[in-house]
């Protein structure tokens, strides 16, 4: 039962974790590397909007959202729409960007086991004899409640079926009007933003260390690797899987292994299904 | 209103129809084509005699060889074969542990360890890296991100080769001298080596795979095997860097698996001009000393370069040695449209 509800949890988290970098990838075929620091950030920008200017916490969270969603456009608009095609410069530029942005903040003194957020509602439940915290719960609650929003917000407005449309056929997409520049724009400040509130509802849980940053990039990848880069129904399948594997290893393993299940989890499905378990074969494109 | 000028480029007439091939007729031209390459050799092998007296930076010449060499390979898979692997690190990391295996366990002098774990380690890698192969693009590019991670995790999480405490007590390099001419001249012989290997046959078949592999497949070519190939010689280099260091600081340790390993050679390539070979190895002469100079400023330093990189990729893809070369041999001129 334990292995039940924590492996739930743990799969809603690495889906919000997720749900930016395949975003910005379904749509606009941009790998952001920068994920990680975008989610590091965030936390320590809602930290010292609380803490240094002792804004309330309701108002910090938008700021703060508001504030990578901007880091986000400035990537692509001076750096990404420059080099976007060559693969392997977006891919390198915006590893580089996350790593400045990560190192940077470490310069800047944010390290150690200093630097929490508070949760949004504390104490804990007992659900079928296994106590859960109230913020777990509210992660399941505010994962499913984005998932639905972003479901909505692609089939029922205008933005989100021109982001849909660029991401199903650009070359169409764009004879009908669609500004590829632009979505991809948006699809990086939506993306930036989501990484951002998966900081905001993950981060109270425990410390912000910038190391995060490295490992939600990895947590990201991996699930987006095994759901099929840029499927967006393959990531929450792909969640789950890697969410449950991860408790159960930790749990009859060692916790080492919460690591090690996700990078051998993109090493494998890459060899034997480089398309993801759910995405479709594109042959010629991703291996000979 | 003013003129309407144009930039107008002209080939030096040594140059024969294709990049390499040189007419020369006077002992003059001669010169002209070796003067930068004496300059890069003479430089590199007197830098150790000219350094003694700042012993430390005599160090910081080996890390730049040692990226050298890491750099070399980057740029041979990535410009001359097409596969862009972003795990410099799991070369390092393997000849690193090799090497420390076998100096403390079996007690193999270093310079019969750094061999046999060369070659050991490049086949190793070759093996490891080889069901990755056929994939493509961004693909590889993940993949091989994740192998030194994936093996530095395991090294953890199994405790394996004292685990997070690494390997202590590798036996140095006999003297010095042969610590630092070992791996500058090798870096020198991996960098003109390549330049070679690329215009032979074998050279061509690997820029056939990076331009168009269907083509070369349905010339009758098995390209996994050329690829493999590629591989093994890059990690041949790597490797041996890995090896290498591992004998400098008498230590190997999950570090050797460290992004830096991946990341630094990339930056020296693009710094320094891909596809050129040369390029990455003058990258990584001007990155490592300034990443030494910028020392005091702590994780900063990585900030910068990351800056440094980004901006290179961004403003000036081509590189400096794409740049130079240019400039050197090519006449300019500006004539009226």
């Amino acid at each position: 039962m334990e292995l039940l509800i924590y492996g739930l949890i743990n799969s809603m988290a690495l889906a919000l974790m997720a749900l930016g970098f395949t975003l910005v990838y379904g749509i606009s075929r941009l790998p952001n590397f920068a994920h990680g620091a975008l989610y590091v950030i965030t936390g320590f920008v809602v930290w010292s909007l609380l803490n240094e200017l002792h804004l309330p916490y309701p108002a910090s969270i938008p700021l703060a959202l508001l504030g990578t969603a901007l880091i986000g456009v400035l990537i692509y608009r001076l750096v990404l729409i420059r080099v976007r095609g060559l693969e392997m410069s977006e891919v390198i530029a915006t590893y580089a960007i996350g790593l400045a942005i990560l190192e940077a903040l470490r310069w800047a003194g944010f390290k150690g086991m200093t630097y929490s957020l508070p949760v949004f509602v504390g104490g804990s439940v007992e659900i079928l004899g296994v106590p859960v915290d109230m913020h777990r719960l509210l992660i399941l609650g505010i994962g499913a409640l984005v998932f639905l929003a972003i479901w909505a917000f692609t089939h029922f407005t205008r933005l989100g079926l021109a982001l849909r449309g660029i991401a199903q056929d650009e070359w169409a997409a764009m004879m009908l009007g669609i500004d590829s520049d632009f979505t991809a724009t948006v699809a990086l400040a939506i993306g930036s933003a989501l990484a951002g509130l998966a900081a905001v509802v993950l981060l109270p849980l425990g410390n912000i260390v910038v190391e995060a940053g490295y490992n939600v990039l990895i947590f990201a990848i991996a699930v987006c690797i095994v759901g099929g880069l840029g499927s967006w129904g393959g990531v929450v399948l792909a969640a789950f899987i890697i969410g449950f594997a991860q408790i159960i290893s930790v749990k009859y393993i060692a916790s080492h292994f919460h690591m090690v299940v996700a990078i051998l989890a993109i090493i494998l499905t890459l060899i034997f299904r480089p398309s993801g378990l759910f995405g479709r074969q594109k042959e010629l494109e991703e291996r000979v | 209103m003013a003129e309407a000028l144009r930039k107008e480029r002209l080939d030096r007439g040594i140059k024969v129809r294709t990049e390499g091939i040189y007419a020369i007729g006077h002992w003059q031209e001669i010169l002209y084509l070796l003067l930068p390459r004496l300059l890069l050799i003479g430089g590199m092998l007197s830098l150790p005699l000219v350094l003694t007296v700042a012993p430390y930076w005599q160090r910081v010449i080996c890390i730049v060889s040692v990226y050298a060499l890491l750099s070399l390979a980057f740029d041979f898979l990535a410009n001359f074969v097409g596969l862009v692997c972003l795990g410099g690190a799991l070369f390092v990391g393997v000849g690193g542990y090799i090497t420390a295996l076998l100096n403390t366990a079996l007690g193999l002098p270093p310079l019969l360890s750094l061999p046999l774990a060369t070659v050991g380690g490049a086949i190793f890698c070759t093996l490891v890296l080889l069901p990755t192969l056929p994939l493509r693009g961004i693909y590889f590019a993940i993949v091989t991100l994740m192998y030194p991670l994936a093996f530095a995790k395991i090294i953890e999480a199994f405790d394996l080769f004292g685990g997070t405490d690494g390997m202590a007590g590798v036996a140095p390099l006999p003297n010095q001298w042969v610590e630092q001419y070992l791996i500058i001249a090798l870096s020198l012989g991996a960098l003109f080596g390549l330049r070679r290997l690329v215009n032979e046959d074998i050279g061509l078949v690997f820029r056939g795979i990076k331009d168009n592999d269907q083509a070369v497949r349905a010339s009758g070519i098995d390209i996994t095997t050329y690829k493999a190939v590629a591989v093994f010689l890059a990690s041949l280099l790597g490797c041996f860097a890995g090896a290498y260091m591992a004998h400098l600081y008498m230590w190997a340790g999950l570090s050797l698996f460290a992004l830096d390993f991946s990341i630094m050679p990339i930056a020296a390539t693009v710094i320094g001009g891909g596809g050129t070979l040369v390029g990455p190895f003058v990258g990584s002469l001007i990155l490592v000393p300034l990443s030494e100079l910028l020392r005091a400023f702590g994780t900063l330093r990585i900030a910068f370069y990351a800056l440094i990189l980004t901006g290179f990729i961004v403003l000036k893809s081509e590189g400096i040695m794409v740049y130079a070369q240019r400039k050197y041999h090519q006449f300019e001129r500006w004539v009226q449209v």
